[in-house]
């Protein structure tokens, strides 16, 4: 008895994140017997219009849109890549992963400059830099950090301050957080010593940026390190409280990326789903399309954008994700 | 030596710079061309040390446009590119000599006094202490008046000694700068080149003391 | 007539084959040279640690495998027979230590070529052999082919057209010519990608144009996976200068002799590991070069005599005397590059096996015969190696102690062999290694 008791209970935490979405939406429900399913890291609110304008053009095509992180995205799609016909992730790694692993649809006929594109399977549709997000009320009557080196010496002066009230990625959970961890890590040493110094002040870990930048509007903590631009600067159009910095140092920045499962049971409509997001990004409004467009500028200044290259995998070998992790829990929980 | 080191890589530039303030030199840092530039027109250097890659330019553009406007400052080239291919003309384009990264110290201050003493034949900063003149880059050494004929390697535990009168130094410590690292020493060895420079210093007032157990000083009696 | 037109077409086919066949192993040479250097760049940055394996992958080993048709990318690491990490279903062979072997297989439904190597590392008490293998799908090879063979297929059309226009009115002397292009073509090794400049009549020029600008562009896309190689091994020794750099100053400062020896041998293995990455480069290139020499008419004297200079400061650091003793002038026809890599990989050895004060002569003379030698006064070669040392990674028994991949040999000897000559090694009766570089 006991033994299944322990049992259920060990299963349980599983099967409820197996089950969960963190969003769930059908659009032009009805429409069709034909439903599109899109497993996706975006949130809803800033994807919707994207659907919208979609299913305009295509009256008799309904769309699923499930939301969940990037390591779940990963994680779901490698189990059921029939159960999806579209993916889309932050997680430039891991998504660059499943289609050198044969996991993504050869799209032929679809024109994408060579550096937004990667074997015509996986395709880019923004340029979204990682961002310092600040409260302005903890630097009242301080300097405002631009770059990771000034942080540190922000966070050093006034301990008292920052003390618990520093957030970033739990990069254990947290495909994209992972990403730009790495990516950091490999641009400057300052990443690790960034690490040390907000180790040493209780650092929060969150899986997500939402959450994030929700705990730093209502002040709970006083810095973001590497949130997403875009959200953040969504939040900053309501709220003047919060303020969004691209450090000078060295710029990261994400290009968010699509996919069609190769046994996507409807990849002709998903297809046509990726022309449009690529039509989209480069011709509409921020209303109809509220995410930041592919940027060549960022591009062309060649180290501002993490490139779609097989070097994505290196980190993601066992080997080196191991030690890479066992490295940032020393730097960031020991300290603790 | 005063040096002007133009590298555009900071922790690498760092890196330099902490070790040869060791050895007493002073030691300036351009990022770029431009700052290079600036500092070239305004200070007066010993040397330059110069990167070939620079986000500005390539350094050997900015060699040959200098040493057409007559700047005549000795440049050895720091570069990390092939040996082969880069070889080929950075030392037609005025370059004095090149090292390759990672460089060894050791060799690069060889170099160094090697490049200085075919320009000038002798260098600015002569020591004169307890009846001894040393001129580190022409490698000479005078006793009483008396012109002495040192090998390298005592010519240059001359130098770490005089440099830090007063101060102790190891055996592993001073092996450490005379000898590379995939050299086996003996602590004998070491031994050996003292015993071989107190010799030399015999006539004057510098003597070298023994600490037993702990290593070497020069002292200056008077 | 007929068989004029009959002969042409046969000469026309004869010439497609040859040049495909002949960009086929271009094109796969390039591959392999990359899939080569980032196999070796995985298997340097493995260490073990307490008995436990660790492999840091440098970022630019599977950077430099991009291609222009997004190729993929499969790789596979085993501890002995224990899979480590990557990709379990890769095919992975047994290889020498040190030795590259290269197989085009079936991986996932694609054609891959692999590239697998191993090394062996010596933990505290115990030897285990790491062994990776690196596949990548050729899209990028076969778009370059399919090019290649289209502008070929282009071009031995137009060659036959032309050719049977000039049968009408063209003597037996032509065919004579084509038989000589033809065959000058088919004896190219893979890496010759010279143009080609014997004489040709009139009605062929046209022909020899093309022929040379499909060289031109085959050598274009050759040099860029070089400059490749280059910016890789760029991107490796800047920090590797940092860290050597700071470990240097920090020696300076550090007492405890336990942290010393840490240190000291941490730089010992930064030496280690840019002189092989130095070296791989140089053969590389050496193998790159030695089959379309660039030769120059230049003085060997002259050449020996700068690099004897360039070596001095390094030499009087170990209280070593370089001595040279050579004719007025030996003008020789070769690479001079390549001479002077050869000539400075032997000086490197001399200085590094030669005890303090000891002295090292170079020689250069023209009679019997063109020579340079270099003999040192260390302890000589074994005896017994004498003849193994030459080839790739060897060292001899007695260098432990030297830095050194143990390229130094091979390279003499590849650039000796590329000049139609030889690489002697002899103990001298008195004590001391000489190599000689036979022209």
């Amino acid at each position: 008895m006991r033994f299944i008791v322990t049992l259920i209970l060990g299963l349980l935490p599983q099967a409820l994140v197996a089950q969960a979405w963190e969003d769930r939406q059908t659009f032009n429900e009805g429409a069709s017997t034909q439903v599109l399913r899109i497993i996706s890291s975006t949130d809803t609110a800033l994807f919707a219009p994207i659907i919208e304008s979609f299913v305009s053009q295509y009256p008799y095509i309904a769309i699923e849109y499930l939301v969940t992180g990037t390591a779940d995205i990963d994680r779901r799609f490698r189990a059921n890549p029939d159960a999806f016909d579209l993916v889309i992730s932050s997680a430039m790694d891991l998504q660059f992963k499943s289609a050198n692993d044969g996991l993504a649809r050869r799209l032929t006929n679809i024109a994408h400059p060579a550096w937004a594109q990667w074997r015509q399977s996986l395709f880019a549709f923004t340029s979204e830099p990682a961002a310092i997000v600040i409260n302005r009320d903890a630097f009242a009557g301080h300097p405002i950090p631009n770059t990771r080196q000034e942080l540190i010496q922000a966070l050093r002066a006034r301990p008292e301050v920052f003390r618990g009230r520093i957030g970033t990625y739990d990069v254990r959970q947290s495909g994209l957080g992972y990403l730009f961890a790495t990516q950091d890590a490999r641009a400057s040493e300052t990443y690790w010593r960034l690490m040390e110094v907000m180790g040493a002040l209780d650092l929060r870990l969150y899986c997500c940026s939402g959450e994030m930048i929700d705990d730093l509007t209502d002040g709970t903590i006083a810095v973001a390190y590497n949130v997403l631009g875009s959200y953040a600067k969504a939040r900053v159009k309501s709220k003047d409280k919060i303020q969004v910095i691209f450090p000078a140092d060295f710029p990261t920045t994400m290009m968010r990326t699509a996919m069609v499962s190769s046994q996507a049971q409807h990849p002709e409509m998903a297809a046509a789903f990726i022309q449009h997001l690529i039509a989209l990004q480069s011709s509409a409004d921020e209303v109809s399309f509220p995410l930041p467009p592919l940027n060549s500028q960022l591009n062309q200044a060649e180290h501002a954008t993490i490139a779609l290259e097989p070097a994505l995998m290196t980190f993601l070998d066992a080997l080196k994700r191991k030690s890479f992790l066992a490295e940032w829990e020393d730097a960031v929980i020991h300290n603790n | 030596m005063k040096f002007l080191l133009v590298e555009d890589n900071k922790e690498l530039a760092n890196a330099i710079s902490s070790r040869m303030r060791i050895d007493g030199h002073v030691i300036e840092h351009a990022e770029n061309l431009r700052d290079a530039t600036a500092y070239i027109e305004t200070g007066d250097y010993d040397l330059i040390l110069l990167d070939i890659m620079l986000p500005d330019g390539d350094g050997r553009t900015f060699l040959r446009k200098h040493r057409a406007r007559g700047m005549g400052t000795p440049v050895i080239i720091l570069t990390a590119r092939s040996q082969i291919s880069d070889r080929i003309n950075s030392l037609d384009l005025g370059a004095d000599d090149y090292v390759t990264k990672p460089f060894d110290h050791a060799e690069l201050e060889a170099r160094c006094r090697a490049v200085l003493r075919r320009k000038s034949g002798k260098s600015q900063t002569v020591i004169e202490t307890g009846g001894v003149v040393f001129d580190p880059v022409a490698g000479l050494i005078s006793v009483r008046g008396e012109t002495v004929n040192l090998r390298n390697r005592e010519l240059r535990l001359l130098e770490i000694l005089i440099n830090a009168p007063g101060q102790v130094f190891s055996k592993q410590k001073l092996a450490d700068r005379l000898f590379s690292y995939d050299e086996d020493v003996s602590e004998n060895a070491i031994e050996v080149y003292i015993g071989r420079l107190r010799k030399h210093l015999n006539p004057s007032d510098l003597k070298i003391t023994t600490l037993r157990g702990i290593g070497y000083r020069l002292d200056h009696e008077s | 007539m007929f068989t004029l037109i009959g002969g042409t077409a046969i000469l026309a086919l004869l010439l497609f084959f040859a040049i495909r066949n002949y960009a086929v192993q271009v094109a796969q040479s390039a591959q392999d040279n990359i899939l080569g250097a980032s196999v070796t760049s995985i298997l340097d940055a493995a260490v073990i640690w307490d008995g436990v394996v660790e492999i840091d992958i440098p970022y630019a080993s599977f950077s430099m495998l991009s291609t222009p048709m997004d190729d993929r990318v499969f790789y596979a690491i085993y501890q002995d027979e224990t899979f480590l990490s990557g990709y379990p279903d890769l095919l992975i062979t047994q290889t020498k230590d040190r030795d590259i072997s290269f197989q085009t297989i079936t991986h996932q439904g694609e054609l891959v070529r692999v590239a697998t190597a191993s090394r062996t590392l010596i933990g505290k008490d115990k030897r285990t052999q790491i062994r990776v293998a690196l596949a990548q799908t050729q899209d990028a090879l076969s778009g370059t082919l399919d090019q290649i063979s289209q502008n070929a297929a282009l071009f031995v059309t137009g060659f036959f057209a032309l050719a049977t226009l000039l049968s009408f009115w063209a003597t037996s002397a032509t065919i004579g010519q084509l038989k000589r292009l033809t065959n000058s073509v088919t004896r190219r090794g893979p890496q010759d990608l010279s143009p080609f400049e014997k004489p040709v009549p009139l009605e062929m020029l046209p022909l020899v144009v093309s022929l040379n600008s499909l060289m031109a562009r085959l050598d274009h896309s050759l040099s860029q996976s070089e400059e490749f190689i280059a910016e890789a091994a760029h991107r490796v020794r800047t920090p590797l200068a940092t860290v050597r750099s700071y470990a240097e100053a920090t020696l300076q400062r550090v007492d405890k002799e336990e942290n010393r020896q840490a240190i000291r041998s941490m730089i010992r293995a930064i030496d280690e590991s840019s002189r092989a990455a130095g070296q791989l480069l140089d053969h590389a290139m050496i193998t790159f070069r030695a089959d379309h020499l660039e030769r120059q008419n230049i003085d060997l004297v002259a050449l020996v005599n700068e690099l004897v200079t360039r070596l001095t400061p390094i030499a009087e650091m170990k209280d070593l005397s370089l001595r040279l003793q050579c004719d007025e002038q030996v003008l020789f026809s070769c690479d001079p590059i390549l001479i002077q890599n050869a000539v400075r990989n032997l000086l490197d050895n001399a200085l590094k096996y030669s005890p303090s004060d000891g002295t090292v002569d170079v020689f250069v003379t023209a009679t019997p015969s063109i020579r340079i030698g270099v003999c040192d006064s260390g302890k000589g070669f074994p005896e017994a190696e004498l003849d193994t040392l030459a080839t790739r990674f060897s060292r001899g028994s007695n260098a432990e102690g030297t830095i050194g991949s143990g390229l130094g040999l091979t390279i003499a000897l590849d650039v000796a062999t590329a000049h139609g000559g030889s690489l002697q090694l002899s103990n001298r009766p008195e004590g001391g290694a000489c190599a000689l570089l036979l022209l």
